[in-house]
């Protein structure tokens, strides 16, 4: 069956039950269907990593799944970091070093990097640097997103993610 | 950039995979693990699958074990497994967390598989080149049984392999390293993350200071990648050192065959190739076993 089907996607701890057929990837359903616009998506290819979402903890191209494949995991979207208005740590550290300047590459960047920490907290700085050779930016040359993503690792090392 | 309209299906268990292939493959049905090729491939619209058969749902092969002295890497086994070495791996188990790091990127690491990459069999596939290296042996699952390729029988061409339209790749099987031995891996490629134009693997084992035992294998060269037996005969009884790692690079440059392309001339990957080779023989010497 090439047609819509009923399936069940539970991001960020909220079940969306939708309707999509096999070929819409992850990165259009979480956009069209559930309404998170949050997961930008750049390349479509797997380049770029602008559509970068956690499952079951671990950071995935959106763009390489289909949504189909998601049913019964748990996605996590950038639109989960923040508690309310109050944003995560990481998210405040993007502030805070300038991590960012238009921000299209930024949800991406922070699911890459909240992924990563909750699957190795223990990482080294030179293999967080090569994590995040994963993603494009294109403003900030990256040295404010290195400063942002360590700054994580540090704390991530005193408090686990839950 | 989206995949043409394409069915899904999910079975449980390999039998049922096998059996859905047979039916759905003169259709154009295709098998999807990892899918971090297939899925762009489809984006691209280069591939477009009838069915994808999904074997995400398919419990208990996505760990890779040690079976009959052979390391066993079932077909949902993420490259990621691979990425803190297993100590009852071994020598092995150190090379792979140490080539893993070079396939693609992390997230993709996450999802992609094993056994994914042989069977898509890109020239600069780090599993494919290891695995060459190491003399693996594939098993492939259809309906009408059960068989063994070794790897030399594997690979007949650029992304192309001796499966047939109905054969599932659904484990390889390494020949453990002896713990004697040291191996070694060097990669060039123009970015981190992006495909190696050329990668040497180099595994040698020693006595005294000579070399008793060579293998050298060369990836993202030519078109498949392969053992060099010419490298291999050149370090034979010789010592473990600069000189005699530059003789077996001049020879694996006489007798290769290197792939060209637009940015890339054959004339410098065969030039690369003896600096993979080189690399990749320092890397091992540097690990072999303290003398006793």
């Amino acid at each position: 069956m090439t047609d819509k089907t009923a399936i069940t996607l539970t991001v960020n701890g909220t079940e969306h039950h939708i309707e999509c057929a096999p070929r819409k990837t992850l990165a259009d359903a979480l956009r069209e269907d559930c309404g998170l616009t949050g997961t930008h998506l750049g390349c479509e290819h797997g380049v770029c990593g602008a559509c970068t979402i956690t499952m079951n903890d671990a950071p995935v191209r959106a763009c390489l799944m289909f949504a189909v494949q998601a049913e019964g995991a748990n996605i996590r979207t950038v639109e989960g970091l923040a508690d309310g208005d109050t944003l995560s740590p990481l998210q405040q550290f993007f502030i805070d070093e300038h991590a960012l300047q238009c921000g299209f590459c930024t949800p991406g960047f922070l699911m890459l990097i909240d992924g990563t920490l909750r699957q190795n907290p223990d990482i080294t700085e030179g293999e967080l640097n090569e994590v995040l050779s994963s993603n494009l930016c294109r403003c900030t040359g990256y040295r404010n997103i290195l400063r942002a993503a360590h700054r994580a690792r540090d704390l991530a090392r005193t408090e686990p993610a839950e | 950039m989206k995949p043409a309209p394409f069915a899904y299906y999910r079975p449980e268990s390999l039998e049922d995979a096998a059996q859905r292939l047979a039916d759905g493959m003169d259709e154009g049905a295709m098998i999807i693990a990892g899918g971090q090729s297939l899925v762009p491939m489809m984006a691209l619209r280069v591939a477009y699958p009838s069915e994808l058969i999904d074997l995400n749902a398919v419990s208990g092969i996505d760990a890779p074990v040690i079976e009959g002295g052979t390391l066993k890497i079932p077909a949902l086994v993420r490259h990621a497994a691979f990425h803190a070495p297993d100590p009852a791996f071994g020598v092995t188990g150190q090379l792979l967390s140490r080539v893993v790091r070079h396939i693609a990127h992390y997230p993709i690491r996450q999802r992609g598989t094993f056994c994914g990459s042989l069977a898509h069999s890109d020239p600069a596939s780090e599993w494919a080149l290891t695995a060459a290296t190491l003399g693996a042996e594939l098993e492939l699952l259809s309906v009408r049984g059960t068989r063994m390729v070794a790897i030399e029988d594997w690979c007949d061409g650029a992304m192309s392999t001796t499966r047939e339209p109905d054969e599932i790749l659904v484990a390889a099987h390494l020949p453990l390293l002896p713990e004697s031995s040291a191996a070694g891996f060097c990669e060039v490629s123009r970015r981190a993350g992006d495909f190696a134009l050329g990668m040497a693997l180099a595994v040698i084992e020693t006595e005294g200071d000579r070399i008793t035992k060579a293998r050298i294998g060369l990836g993202g060269i030519e078109e498949i990648p392969r053992r060099i037996a010419d490298a291999e005969a050149a370090l034979q009884g010789q010592p473990a050192t600069p000189e005699t790692f530059a003789a077996a690079a001049e020879a694996a440059m006489e007798v290769i065959d290197p792939m060209s392309d637009a940015s890339t001339p054959a004339k410098y990957r065969r030039d690369l190739a003896g600096t993979v080779i080189r690399r990749a023989l320092a890397d091992a010497a540097t690990r072999l076993p303290a003398p006793v």
